[in-house]
């Protein structure tokens, strides 16, 4: 019997559904990949048990006849999903030792599908980053190597670098992430995989340690188009535990999907077109256009002209709304407490110091200031304006086309410690962010390697609500792309 | 706008975040590399424009007034760094 | 008391000092469960055990509004003649303390539920002439803070958030009180509605009302001195000791060549003094900005109207209907100052009295009686229908005024029926001219001597006459009988 570990998830699905193979033997090679990649740094957890609890409740279903849509499918559970019982700390010292009693509802409605988990995933703290170093944990290190002969240890991008890792590495089928603005999209991108966000409010936000509540959206991240959808009809769902929950009938994404584009006007954005981006990317850019083209889509020009604002925008929201969201991290009811002097400010004040890393410090910080009395309204309110004129530009956009296609990152992986400017890390995020900004489905999928032989993505980005479209423009250029580089095994 | 290092130091007490004389120096030109930056709003013109208010435009639901919750004690204060007799200890704190 | 005619002032060594007072009252909606959280709102339970995940602030916890504490504060704020907000939204406000878990209160700032309003209140209530308007500013809903317990420990306060989540109105009055006198009134009145309303219980005992209270003070004519806050007065009393000490302290202040600074000050119900507040002393910059975690708040003209309908009477209403049926205005204030007293009065009328004199009775006889055993109409072991039964054996001449106090005396003792005790104890009066008459002629003949000197002239002995044939009937002769058929055997 081939390597489980090879197969996509709705191969697993299947062959464990067909008998070829049992949940445990699938749990057990995944577990055992796991060990045996911890050179990768990708998991601050493992919990094999858990993945073997689910494969035998899997197994024993599968007797009785009714199984759930995952039964049998392990994942990886990035570390901003609260998971009852296990330690989760998105990726900070503050949250070290935290074990929530709760689980969130998003990681709750995949175990109700069956599927089980291989452990927590490494992380950008809080979820603020583009290279997961700013991780207490320690980065995660992309399984890719560039192929100029030397070992550089690259980044498997962020916030969620430890998914990417997880999947690219192949020791998860599958594994949740979460985009704030870029954080599935662009590591999905960095390695070789695919990743949807989709429209904000399909996925609840409860339980799910918040960065910035108007932005962040849970989605899923895999090998291929197919496996995304599958594992986003699971996710996704109307909650009432989440104010902001899209209160719709989830659609049957995995049922619908099809590569024929035929009568879909595929928007081509002049404004994504920057310098300083390499040839590579934009090569592969006018690639996807042609192939979206074969499957039967019309290109159209459009214009985003707002597009260069996004991520100012973007730097003050995110911020804005991460200084209030960790407010709660004081030492008091969970995580990390440092005394300081005796008074409750200096504990606050010594605990915070100690628990956040540089980066959430900087973001606490900056938010903390565009709030402040004298800078809100030139500073929070004006970028609320902006980020109006951002979606209304999409709006217009979508009445000339029904998607549209754009590269997901300006660069390949880079290596660890190569960008140390906050500014340039930002950067990476710039064909990403607006997306976040207007709450629209936006995907990665692979579509070729560079010079080096690193993986580059593609981006769509869809109407409100129309995953569906997403997932199939994605699924045609899956098909056309080819994709099948993986990884050489050096950990 | 730009900051200075006494801004540094009165945020960062609004903050709650402890910081050495020599980190508040070295955020001072961080943080007025990203105001610089995020400064180029000021070229957008926004008049008659309304702040977002709803990402994806709909209604706030409201729940009914039933008690579905609490009773917890234990789940809530299992992660407390300090609990004495059935509270949250914090440092003496005073009025 | 304050009469209009001679405003009050604070006499300093400069001259005569006015005092400007604002208030901002914090009501305790009534409602089952908290404004975000499905936890309860009983008072008085174990430390934290009222609490939920989304009140400690877990991570990745999300707010849902309570339904009913909005309709509530809708109810609140159109007895107070206000305008209700169609739209308004909840914000942040950001702040570090032990007892606020998030780092932050949901409140509302920009735009509150309730806008402007008024309340008339009555400085005498003898004196329809003392009414003066207070205007309110704005009414929203926000969450209560937690408590601190700082008597337990040696080096540690303790945190009980079963109040955390709480829903309170925050109903901020104009600046148009200007003697402690005025705000008590005012904080009387507001306490009378809410109750009314049934939207607060209005016991400050338990905190479930409380009041900010804002003072300056300026030499008449002069613009508006720097105020101070005095946070957390939980009575009336209190209120206007604070005002009267604060006042006096910044005259005392200003006198001596210092200035008032703005701040929050802590009122001592024992030393009767307030003090500057250590605690919140540090400049505040709050940093409001809209939940991310909460849409508008959008209100249909059918909620409203259905809030406007569930109305009861409301005191002004009801005192000036009392007035019209008759009852004098005195009467009719007391009757209507609580809600219990005016439902009880309201089901007397409703047994068909006689409006003036069954509250005269009430006001008199039966609040006397009742302060008597220290009990009031909410525990009175006499119900209107048995109080109605009572002043129809009087109106009807059954019984005399001076027979119906010691039948109500009975009542209170056996709790037995009015009629019933009459009959039992053969109290009913007697018109009888015959048995009268006897009784007249046997005083007449053994008081020969003063019919003599009544006869010479000393008609105030008719009096005495009367009494001794009272007497000689156990006082159930009806007076007017006795009156006529002496005069017709002694003039
Ligand atoms: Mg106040
Ligand atoms: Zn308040």
């Amino acid at each position: 019997m081939s390597a489980l570990t090879t197969k996509t998830i709705a191969e697993l699905r299947d062959g464990f559904r067909s008998g070829d193979f049992s949940a445990r033997e699938i749990a057990e090679q995944f577990n055992a990949a796991v060990a045996g990649a911890r050179a990768l740094n990708a998991f601050t957890v493992e919990t094999p048990e858990a993945a073997l609890a689910a494969a035998d409740a899997a197994d024993a279903a599968r007797q009785s006849g009714d199984i759930g849509a995952l039964a049998g499918i392990p994942l990886g559970i990035k570390d901003l999903f609260a998971t009852e019982g296990v330690d989760t700390t998105a990726g900070s010292k503050i949250l070290e030792g935290f074990k929530p009693r709760y689980e969130s509802t998003v990681s709750g409605n995949l175990r109700k599908a069956g599927a089980g988990m291989l452990g927590k995933l490494n992380m950008d703290e809080f979820a603020m980053g583009s290279s997961n170093e700013t991780s207490a944990y320690g980065p995660v290190i992309s399984p890719w190597k560039r192929k100029d002969g030397g070992n550089a240890a690259l980044t498997p991008g962020g916030s969620s670098g430890g998914s990417a890792a997880a999947v690219a590495a192949g020791v998860a089928p599958g594994v949740t992430g979460t985009d704030t603005g870029g954080s599935i999209r662009q590591p999905a991108a960095f390695t070789g995989i695919c990743g949807i966000k989709p429209t904000y409010g399909r996925c609840s936000r409860w339980g799910i340690v918040a960065f910035a509540s108007s932005l962040d959206q849970a989605g899923p991240m895999a090998r291929t188009v197919r496996d995304c959808a599958i594992l986003l009809d699971a996710m996704a769902g109307f909650d009432p535990k989440d104010s902001t929950s899209l209160d719709l009938p989830v659609p049957q994404w995995e049922a619908g999907l099809s590569s024929d584009l035929k009568g879909k006007r595929v928007g081509i954005p002049a404004e994504y077109r920057i310098d300083g981006v390499p040839a590579d990317i934009d090569a592969l850019w006018d690639q996807g256009v042609e192939w979206l083209r074969d499957a039967g889509a019309e290109p159209v020009k459009i214009s985003l002209p707002h597009t260069r604002y996004a991520l100012p925008t973007y730097y003050i929201i995110a911020p804005a709304e991460a200084s209030s969201n960790l407010a709660r991290y004081d030492g008091v009811r969970y995580g990390l407490r440092a005394e300081g002097e005796g008074s409750l400010d200096s504990m606050y004040a010594a605990t915070r110091a100690a628990g956040f890393g540089a980066e959430v410090k900087r973001r606490i910080m900056i938010g903390t200031y565009v709030l402040s009395a004298g800078y809100y309204d030139a500073f929070f309110t004006k970028a609320q304006r902006v980020r109006t004129l951002i979606k209304r530009d999409f709006a217009a956009a979508f009445e000339s086309c029904d998607l549209i296609l754009t590269p997901t990152a300006p660069s390949a992986a880079f290596g660890l410690g190569e960008k140390t400017d906050p500014l340039a890390m930002y950067l990476n995020d710039v064909f990403a962010v607006p997306a976040s900004l207007a709450g629209l489905p936006a995907m990665s999928v692979p579509g070729g390697l560079d010079g080096q032989g690193l993986p580059l993505g593609l981006h769509l980005i869809g109407r409100e609500l129309d995953e569906q479209g997403v997932l199939n423009a994605a699924l045609a250029i899956e098909e056309r792309a080819g994709f099948t580089h993986r990884p050489e095994k050096w950990w | 706008m730009s900051v200075d290092t006494e801004q540094v130091r009165h945020i960062a007490k609004l903050a709650r975040i402890a910081m050495s004389d020599a980190e508040v120096e070295a955020m001072v030109p961080e943080l007025n590399n990203i105001l610089g930056w995020v400064e180029q709003l000021g070229e957008v013109d926004t008049d008659g424009v309304e702040p977002l208010t709803a990402v994806i435009d709909q209604k706030l639901r409201l729940r009914d007034d039933v008690v579905t919750d609490g009773d917890c004690r234990d789940a809530v204060l299992a992660n407390a760094p300090a609990v004495e007799h059935g509270f949250f200890a914090v440092p003496k704190v005073i009025e | 008391m304050a009469d209009a005619a001679a405003p009050y002032r604070i006499t300093g060594a400069t001259g005569d000092w006015e005092v400007v007072i604002g208030l901002e009252v914090h009501a305790q909606v009534v409602s089952n469960a908290k404004l975000f959280s499905g936890a309860s709102t009983i008072f008085g339970s174990e430390p934290n055990t009222q609490v939920s995940l989304i009140d400690a602030a877990m991570p990745g916890m999300l707010p849902v509004p309570n339904a009913e504490c909005i309709r509530q504060a809708v109810r609140t704020g159109l007895a107070l003649e206000a305008k209700i907000n169609a739209t308004s939204r909840f914000d942040r406000k950001n702040y570090f303390y032990a007892d606020l878990p998030q780092g932050y209160q949901i409140s509302q700032l920009y735009h509150p539920l309730v806008g402007e309003g008024e309340v008339e209140v009555l400085l005498d209530e003898k004196d329809e002439g003392s009414a003066k308007t207070i205007g309110i500013e704005r009414i929203h809903v926000e969450q209560d803070a937690g408590k601190l317990i700082h008597d337990q420990h040696p080096s540690f306060s303790y945190v009980d958030l079963n109040r955390a989540g709480v829903a309170l109105m925050e109903i901020v009055s104009k600046p148009d009180m200007n003697s402690p006198e005025e705000a008590g009134a005012y904080v009387r009145k507001l306490r009378a509605i809410l109750r009314y309303v049934g939207s607060c219980d209005g016991n400050m005992e338990q905190g479930s009302m409380r009041a900010d209270v804002n003072v300056s003070v300026r030499k008449p004519g002069d613009p508006l001195g720097t105020r101070t806050e005095t946070k957390n007065v939980n009575s009336v009393r209190f209120i206007m000791a604070a005002i009267e000490h604060e006042a006096r302290r910044q005259v005392d202040l200003i006198e001596a060549g210092g200035a008032v600074v703005q701040e929050t000050r802590l009122f001592d119900p024992d030393k009767g003094v307030t003090r500057s507040m250590r605690s919140k002393s540090d400049a505040h910059d709050y940093r409001y900005f809209p939940d991310p975690d909460l849409l508008p708040l959008e209100l249909d003209e059918a909620f409203i109207e259905e809030c406007r309908a569930s109305l009861p009477e409301l005191p002004d209403a009801k005192r000036k209907r009392y007035e019209g049926l008759g009852i004098p205005p005195y009467n009719a204030s007391v009757l209507t100052a609580e809600v219990e007293t005016a439902r009880w009065f309201d089901d007397l009328l409703a047994n068909g009295v006689e409006p003036k004199a069954a509250a005269n009775w009430v006001a008199s006889e039966l609040f006397g009686a009742l302060n008597r055993l220290g009990r009031t109409l909410g525990d009175s072991p006499v119900s209107p229908a048995q109080a109605a039964e009572l002043l129809g054996l009087v109106g009807d001449g059954t019984i005399s005024g001076s027979l119906a106090k010691q039948v109500l005396e009975i009542m209170l003792e056996t709790g037995e029926g009015a009629a019933a005790i009459v009959e039992a104890r053969g109290l009913k009066q007697t018109s009888d001219s015959g048995a009268i008459d006897a009784v007249v002629d046997e005083v007449l003949a053994a008081n020969a001597d003063k019919v003599a000197q009544y006869k010479a002239g000393k008609e105030a002995l008719f009096g005495f006459f009367v009494g001794q044939v009272m007497k000689a009937m156990a006082g159930k002769a009806n007076p007017q009988v006795v009156n006529e058929r002496l005069r017709s055997k002694l003039d």
